[in-house]
C-alpha cells in the first residue's frame, strides 16, 4: 500500500533554483487497487511520478511517502526499484547499443541482487521474455535492437509495458502511457497492464483522457490541481471530467 | 537466434560476475613478483646495445642493424606534436634489458620457476589451464579437431619481461606449418624470414620511439603463416612488465603468406609502481596476396594513481602492410590503461583491392592522457579502409583522436569511412578529434562522421529506475556506446574488455 501524507516538494533546475510544485498532497493507494490521477497541464502529475521514484532535482520538503510501511525518501532510485516501484515513463529514453533483452536482464538481475536473490537463468529468462512478447505482440527482432532507438512512440510505450511485465513490480506508476498510442496499441498495452492486476499490486495511472480508463478500469479517480488532490471519486468522476472538463470540478473544490 | 543469444548472454553474465569480483580490488594486476633479475648496465650506449645482442647470441647482421638504429636515434628528437604532457624522460636512468636468471628457455612448463607461473595465475592467464596442457601434451593432434572442439583455444606465448618463458600448442601449430615463437628464437631458426621482413614495415628511422626500439628491443613474438594456411587457433601473447625501472621494448613481427589467415590477440597488464615506466614497442604486420591478419589488443597497463602519479608511458608504433593484391589487415584495440598513450596502429594499402580496418575503444579516467588513432595510406587501386573510433573520457582525463586518411595518385577508386564518437562523463574531462585527410584522387570516396555526447542524467535515471546502481548504469551505457567495436573482438577478449571498461570507469560519477 502506498501512503502519501501532506507531501510538499520542489523541483530544482541545474542552478539549484527551486519551485514548489507539490503543495500538501495526501493519497492512499491500497494494494490490489488501481487509482487514476487526472488533472490539467502543470498540476504536478509528472512531478509526483519523479518524486516517488527519486529523480535528482525533485526534492521532498515535508510530509511522508511510504510503500508498505517503508519510507521511500530514504532509498536511492535503484533501491526503490528493487522494492518494486516501477515507472512507465511518459517519454522513454533511448539507450544506444544496448539491446532490449540485455537491458531488461541486466535490470532484473540488478534488482535480484539488491534483494539478495539469485540471478535468473538464461533459459528461464528467454522463456519468460517470449511469453511476454507474445502477449504484447512484440516481434522477437525488436527485442534484439537497442532499447527505444529508432522506435515509434507507440513501440516505446509497448516496451515500457514489456519491461514492467518482465520485472513484475509491486507498485506501478503509469505516466501518460496512452499518449502516442493508436486504438489497437492502446488495447494491447491495457491488456498487458491488466494482466498485472492482482491483490498484492497497487497502481497509479496518470492520464489526461478517459479512454485509457475504459481499458484499465480504476477503483478510484483523483483530480490533481495546483499540487494537491482537489477531488476524489469513483470511475464516474473520470466520465464527468471527460464531459465537462476540469472547470466544474475545480470550481466545486474551491467553493 | 538461440546460439547467438546464448553467447551474448554468456558475455553479460561473465561481465557482471567479473566486475563484482574486482570491486574490492581496483587494480588486480598491481603486485610484484620477487625473482632474481639479470640487468643490462643502467643507461643507454653502444655498450648497452652490444650487451643485449650478446646476451641473446645474435648474429653480426642484427647487431649492426641495432647499432645503426642506435646511431640514428642519437640524432633524433622526441616528438612533441601529440596532445600529451609528461615529465622529460631521462633515457640514461633506465635499464634496457632484464631476464630471469639462469636458463632463458624451458623444455616444459615444469621447468618454469613457480613464482613466474604464480604471476600469470594472478593475472588469470590460462597457461596452466587444462585445455592448454592438453595442447602441450599433444592431445589434440590435428587442426581439424581444434576447429571442431567447443571451447575456443588459444596458443599462448607468454613473455615475462623480456624473455619468452613458455610456449604452448607448439606441436599443433607445427603440423599446420605455422611458425610461432619468440623473435629471439626466430633470429636463430628462421634468419632468412626475419632478415627479409624485420624493419620492412616500420623502417629503422621511422620515429624516435620506434628507432629506440630497433636499437634495444629485448624480445617479442614472431609469427609466420605459410601460404594457404588458416591458422588453427587464435595466437596470443601476454606482455607484462615486472622488473623495476625496466623499459619494455617488445618487437612483434607477423607475416601472413599468400592466402593465409591469422588472428592474433595481445593482452597487457603491469604491476603497480611509483616511477613511470617507458614502453616503446614496435609491431609489424605483413599480409601478402589475399592474406588476412586480424590483430586485437586489450591494453590495461597501470595508469598511475588518482593524482596521476606513476603509470606507464605507452609509446607504440604499430603498422600493417597489405603488401600484395587482396590482402586485409584489421586492428582492434581496447585501451584502458597507461598514464600516457601515444599510439596509431596503421595500414599501408599497397596492393590493389586491399582492405584496412581500425576499430578502437579508448577509455581514460583519472588523469590519464591518450593521443591515439590510425593512419590509412591508400596506395593501390580499389583500396578500402574503415575507421571506427570510440573514445570515453571521465575524471580529469584528456583524449585525442588523431587520424590520417591518405589517398595516393594511383589509388583509383579508393574508399574510406571514418566514424569518431566521443563520450564524456562528468564536467572535467576532454575529448578532441583531429582528422587529417590527404587526397590526390577525384574519384576517391571519403566519409567522415564525428559525434560528441555527454552521458545524460536522463539516461542514468532511467537505468536506475529499472534497478541498476549508478556505476552499473554507467557501465551499461558505456558498453552500449562501444558495442560496435566490442563485437569485433574475439569472444574471450570481448569478456575481458567489458570487464576492463567497468573497472576503468569506477568512481567516474557522483
Amino acid at each position: 500500500m502506498l501512503v502519501l501524507k501532506d507531501l510538499v516538494a520542489r523541483v530544482e533546475n541545474e542552478d539549484g533554483e527551486g519551485k514548489e510544485i507539490i503543495k500538501g498532497l495526501s493519497l492512499e493507494v491500497p494494494a490490489g487497487e488501481v487509482h487514476a490521477i487526472m488533472g490539467p497541464n502543470g498540476a504536478g502529475k509528472s512531478t509526483l511520478s519523479y518524486l516517488l521514484t527519486g529523480r535528482d532535482g525533485y526534492t521532498p520538503i515535508s510530509g511522508t511517502a511510504e510503500l508498505n510501511g517503508e519510507n521511500l525518501f530514504e532509498l536511492d532510485p535503484e533501491e526503490r526499484a528493487a522494492k518494486g516501484v516501477f515507472l512507465s515513463f511518459q517519454y522513454p529514453l533511448e539507450i544506444p547499443g544496448v539491446p532490449v533483452m540485455t537491458f531488461v536482464r541486466t535490470a532484473m538481475n540488478a534488482q535480484r541482487k539488491t534483494r539478495g536473490e539469485d540471478e535468473i537463468s538464461a533459459p528461464e529468462f528467454l522463456k519468460k521474455a517470449r511469453e511476454v512478447a507474445k502477449l504484447l505482440k512484440i516481434d522477437a527482432d525488436m527485442l534484439k535492437r537497442p532499447l527505444n532507438v529508432g522506435f515509434s512512440g507507440g513501440e516505446k510505450k509497448r516496451l515500457e509495458i514489456f519491461q514492467m511485465l518482465m520485472l513484475e513490480p509491486k507498485f506501478l506508476i503509469l505516466d501518460e502511457t496512452d499518449s502516442g498510442l493508436d486504438i489497437d496499441a492502446l488495447r494491447i498495452v491495457s491488456d498487458g497492464v491488466n494482466a498485472l492486476r492482482s491483490d498484492e499490486r497497487g497502481m497509479l495511472v496518470i492520464t489526461h483522457y478517459q479512454r485509457l480508463l475504459d481499458h484499465i478500469k480504476p477503483d478510484r479517480v483523483h483530480v490533481l490541481a495546483n499540487g494537491r488532490i482537489v477531488a476524489s471519486g469513483g470511475p464516474e468522476l473520470a466520465l464527468r471530467l471527460e464531459k465537462e472538463g476540469y472547470d466544474g470540478v475545480l470550481a466545486e473544490a474551491a467553493a | 537466434m538461440a546460439d547467438d543469444a546464448k553467447v551474448k548472454q554468456g558475455v553479460d553474465e561473465a561481465t557482471v560476475a567479473a566486475a563484482r569480483a574486482l570491486e574490492s580490488d581496483k587494480y588486480d594486476a598491481g603486485f610484484e613478483t620477487e625473482i632474481e633479475q639479470e640487468f643490462a648496465p643502467k643507461g643507454l650506449s653502444e655498450d648497452t646495445v652490444r650487451f643485449i645482442s650478446d646476451k641473446k647470441g645474435e648474429p653480426e647482421w642484427l647487431l649492426e642493424w641495432r647499432l645503426a638504429a642506435y646511431r640514428k636515434w642519437l640524432t633524433m628528437q622526441e616528438p612533441t606534436w601529440a596532445m600529451v604532457d609528461y615529465p622529460t624522460i631521462d633515457y640514461q636512468d633506465a635499464y634496457y634489458y632484464a631476464a630471469p636468471k639462469g636458463e632463458a628457455k624451458y623444455e616444459s612448463l615444469d621447468d618454469v620457476p613457480p613464482e613466474i607461473l604464480e604471476t600469470y595465475k594472478k593475472l588469470g592467464i590460462p597457461l596452466r589451464e587444462a585445455e592448454v596442457l592438453l595442447g602441450v601434451e599433444g592431445a589434440a593432434e590435428t587442426a581439424a579437431e581444434v576447429r571442431e572442439s567447443d571451447s575456443p583455444r588459444i596458443a599462448v606465448d607468454a613473455v615475462f619481461d623480456s624473455v619468452s618463458v613458455a610456449t604452448t600448442f607448439q606441436k599443433e601449430l607445427k603440423q599446420a606449418g605455422v611458425i610461432f615463437m619468440s623473435i629471439s628464437e626466430a633470429v636463430h631458426e628462421h634468419p632468412e624470414l626475419v632478415k627479409k621482413y624485420l624493419g620492412s614495415v616500420v623502417p629503422q628511422s621511422d620515429n624516435f620511439f620506434a628507432t629506440l626500439n630497433c636499437a634495444v628491443f629485448s624480445d617479442g613474438t614472431f609469427v609466420y603463416i605459410p601460404p594457404g594456411v588458416r591458422c588453427p587457433m587464435e595466437l596470443s601473447t601476454y606482455f607484462r612488465m615486472n622488473a623495476k625501472g625496466t623499459g619494455q621494448f617488445e618487437r612483434t613481427l607477423i607475416i601472413a603468406d599468400k592466402g593465409s589467415y591469422v588472428s592474433y590477440l595481445e593482452g597487457c597488464t603491469a604491476p603497480m609502481r611509483d616511477e613511470n615506466q617507458l614502453h616503446a614497442a614496435v609491431v609489424e604486420l605483413v599480409a601478402l596476396e589475399d592474406a588476412e591478419i586480424k590483430y586485437s589488443t586489450v591494453q590495461n597497463w597501470w595508469p598511475g594513481d588518482a593524482e596521476g602519479k606513476g603509470g606507464v608511458y605507452n609509446f607504440v608504433t604499430k603498422r600493417g602492410d597489405c603488401r600484395e593484391r587482396g590482402a586485409k589487415i584489421s586492428w582492434t584495440q581496447v585501451e584502458t590503461g597507461s598514464a600516457v598513450t601515444w599510439k596509431y596502429p596503421s595500414c599501408i594499402l599497397r596492393g590493389d583491392d586491399t582492405v584496412g580496418e581500425f576499430y578502437s575503444i579508448a577509455v581514460t579516467n583519472g588523469k590519464q592522457q591518450a593521443d591515439t588513432g590510425t593512419k590509412m595510406i591508400h596506395l593501390g587501386k580499389n583500396t578500402k579502409s574503415r575507421i571506427i573510433s570510440k573514445g570515453v573520457s571521465a575524471g580529469k582525463s584528456n583524449q585525442t583522436y588523431r587520424g590520417l586518411v591518405s589517398v595516393g595518385a594511383k589509388a583509383k577508386g579508393s574508399r574510406n569511412f571514418t566514424q569518431c564518437d566521443s563520450l564524456l562523463i562528468g564536467q572535467t574531462c576532454g575529448a578532441h578529434t583531429v582528422p587529417y585527410i590527404e587526397n590526390k584522387r577525384a574519384d576517391a570516396q571519403l566519409e567522415h562522421e564525428a559525434t560528441t555526447t555527454k552521458l545524460s542524467d536522463d539516461q542514468l535515471f532511467y537505468c536506475r529506475q529499472r534497478g541498476l546502481g549508478e556505476e552499473a548504469a554507467v557501465a551499461l551505457l558505456v558498453n552500449g556506446f562501444v558495442r560496435d567495436v566490442i563485437q569485433k573482438l574475439p569472444m574471450e577478449f570481448a569478456v575481458e574488455a567489458q570487464k576492463l571498461l567497468e573497472v576503468s570507469l569506477e568512481g567516474s560519477v557522483g
